[in-house]
């Protein structure tokens, strides 16, 4: 028997401290650095932190449809990104063609202004989600399920392609067109600034130096984010389809022998996931509006890198692992250079694949099918 | 007749697993299938829940074909099956598992009164309902299998090797329990490799061996065949 513990040398030669101690140090010189710009300038520091929060709440909502999916099929979705732009479109379409935001007005015209933009925004969401939604689950009876007893790597290269179809078909002149379209918001945008208490920002005119300016996206993006989480977290937890969902993920066959319908279970999974990221394409497309055809691939991207940040197939860890990874992008962007918001992304993926490739909230893979 | 299983032949690939096994289970009966090792017990129970297809043969459930049913279509129509190994939800507890068996009953007091049944039965799961499913000890999983696939109400249950790895003492009050199930109306086809156990709650039992049924006959009279006492009772 050999029960001696390891020595530290021993444990240093089999690498399992380079891990840990290059992590600390790589913590406490971020810690450090970033430490001292925010004493440099403290305004311009929490400005960033509450850029890093709208973007880190738009990830989060994709990141849960990537680690969803993966939970249940093993999949990683290549395609989620462009579900989340086809949701973009579809609000930009809705609002800018259609007019869906201002149905409250002219069917109930004495509604007040407030509820109305909020009911007409609601609508423009909830279209966009139920559009994703339905996308998703055609792309997964046509292109996934037929695969599902084939090895991995089938299903993993089918997704790249419905992703590189679904771009290359959005770029056709008659359909979404290769170019960038200046997107319509449902509501217009409100801006304060915080200094010396919050002050209603006029348009065209700047904010005093050493501010803090946010807007009513950044209100909005949190608002609908929370609802949708906890939403997510009822179904997920309490609801019968939920509880079939965790037991789908954790055994296949012995849910099929309590009577449950796993092709459907799998179908209304990919369903939720995208419109989380329908909902997402809408948040997204209003904070930075412009939508084009390829522009679920960086955000999709990051959100994956969040989901696997946190652990894939863990819901709580792609919340957290989405909010790092919006906090390290607008901090690299701020205050390295604006380049820097995508490698900081692949940087922090390689990071996490060679030091623990489970993630924060990750549990060893098990062998199951 | 409750179940009849005709002439069915089961392929994994090309290994011909069940070579054209006939029997049969009336209502109200606890019929066992015995065999050694891969023998083809859980592949005959398998095939059974529709998580396998026969290459020929069929199954007949109260006359009705169901060879080709979707797996939970055949839960619907009222066959369980408690699997090999128990297969807890090891991440959901002890009630969600419970609340799995249940997928397939829409009626909430139905389900309510059978949870109450089921816990009657397994006191041990209801001190536990709220723990996980993994952190239960390997007889508390059986348990929990066998509760949780009568939470379905099946006509017939399916038990495959309910007394795998437990203690003498607890095989006992398991066999005990599957006695009682019975007694209240549910049917019960149960796959051992314990034969003396078995055959002992069994009305009838089959005897498999590599894909073929050897030898049927009533429980009595299987405890008594020299063949069957040699080869799966240990005696001499
Ligand atoms: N998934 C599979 N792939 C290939 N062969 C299989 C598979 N499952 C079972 N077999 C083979 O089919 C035969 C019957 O297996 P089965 O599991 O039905 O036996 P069993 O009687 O249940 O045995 P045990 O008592 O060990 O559970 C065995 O020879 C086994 O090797
Ligand atoms: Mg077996």
């Amino acid at each position: 028997m050999n029960a001696q513990p390891p020595t530290l040398l021993e444990r240093i030669l089999k690498g399992k401290w380079i891990g840990k101690g290059f992590l600390l140090l790589v913590g406490l010189v971020v810690v450090w650095w970033v430490g001292g710009k925010a004493l440099q300038s403290p305004s311009l520091f929490l400005q960033q932190i509450i850029n890093g929060i709208q973007l880190g709440f738009v990830y989060a909502l994709i990141a849960l449809g990537y680690t969803m999916v993966y939970g249940i099929v093993r999949l990683i979705n290549f395609a989620h990104g462009d579900v989340f732009m086809f949701g973009a479109f579809v609000s930009y379409f809705s609002v800018g063609l259609f007019q869906l935001h201002l149905w409250p007005v002219r069917v109930f015209p004495g509604l007040s202004p407030t509820a109305a933009i909020i009911l007409g925004t609601v609508s423009v969401i909830l279209l966009s989600m139920v559009s994703c939604a339905i996308l998703a689950i055609t792309i997964e009876r046509i292109a996934y399920k037929p695969l599902r007893d084939a090895p991995r790597i089938s299903a993993l290269i089918t997704a790249i392609g419905v992703s590189f179809f679904l771009e290359y078909f959005g770029a056709l002149p008659f359909v979404f067109t290769p170019n960038f379209i200046t997107y319509k918001r449902p509501f217009e945008i409100v801006t304060w600034y915080v200094k010396d208490g919050i002050h209603r920002l006029e348009i065209g005119t700047e904010a005093p130096p050493g501010s803090v300016i946010f807007s009513n996206v950044l209100i909005i993006i949190i608002i609908v984010s929370l609802i949708l989480l906890v939403g997510l977290n009822y179904i997920v937890r309490r609801t019968k389809i939920g509880k079939a969902m965790r037991a789908t993920a954790y055994d296949k066959p012995t849910s099929r022998l309590m009577g449950i319908n796993v092709d459907g279970v799998i179908s209304t999974t990919f369903a939720i996931g995208a419109s989380l990221a329908g909902a997402a394409g809408v948040l997204y497309a209003t904070a930075y509006p412009q939508v084009v055809f390829w522009m679920g691939i960086i955000p999709g991207l990051k959100a994956f890198v969040a989901a696997v940040l946190g652990g894939i197939g863990s819901i709580p860890g792609a919340f957290v692992g989405a909010l790092i990874m919006g906090q390290a992008e607008v901090i690299s962007a701020g205050y390295i250079s604006t380049p820097m918001r995508d490698a900081v992304a692949f940087t922090i993926l390689i990071l996490v694949l060679l030091i623990r490739p489970t993630g924060i909230f990750g549990e060893p893979e098990r062998e199951k099918a | 007749m409750l179940l009849e299983v005709r002439d069915l032949n089961v392929y994994y690939g090309a290994i011909h697993a069940l070579q054209g096994i006939n029997f049969c289970l009336e209502e109200g009966e606890i019929v066992t299938l015995i065999g050694a090792n891969g023998a083809g017990k859980s592949t005959t129970l398998n095939t059974i829940s529709g998580l396998l297809r026969p290459r020929r043969g069929q199954v007949l459930f109260r006359g009705k074909d169901i060879t080709f049913t979707p797996a939970e279509e055949i839960v619907r129509m009222g066959i369980c099956q408690a699997p090999e190994g128990r297969k807890i939800f090891a991440n959901l507890t002890v009630m969600e598992n419970l609340e799995m068996g249940a997928y397939t009953q829409s009626d909430k007091q139905e389900i309510q009164k059978n949870l109450e049944r089921v816990f009657r039965s397994f006191p041990r799961l209801k001190e536990r309902q709220n723990q996980l499913g993994g952190t239960l000890s390997g007889g508390e999983q059986q348990m929990l299998a066998i509760g949780r696939a009568l939470m379905s109400r099946p006509q017939l249950l399916l038990l495959d090797e309910p007394s795998m790895g437990l203690s003498p003492i607890l095989v006992e009050e398991i066999f005990n329990i599957i006695q009682e199930i019975n007694a209240q109306g549910t049917s019960i086809l149960l796959v051992e490799q314990n034969a003396q156990m078995a055959l002992s709650v069994a009305h009838r039992g089959y005897v498999l061996e590599t894909g073929k049924i050897v030898l049927e006959g009533d429980s009595s009279d299987l405890l008594d065949n020299p063949m069957v006492k040699k080869a799966y009772l240990g005696a001499h």
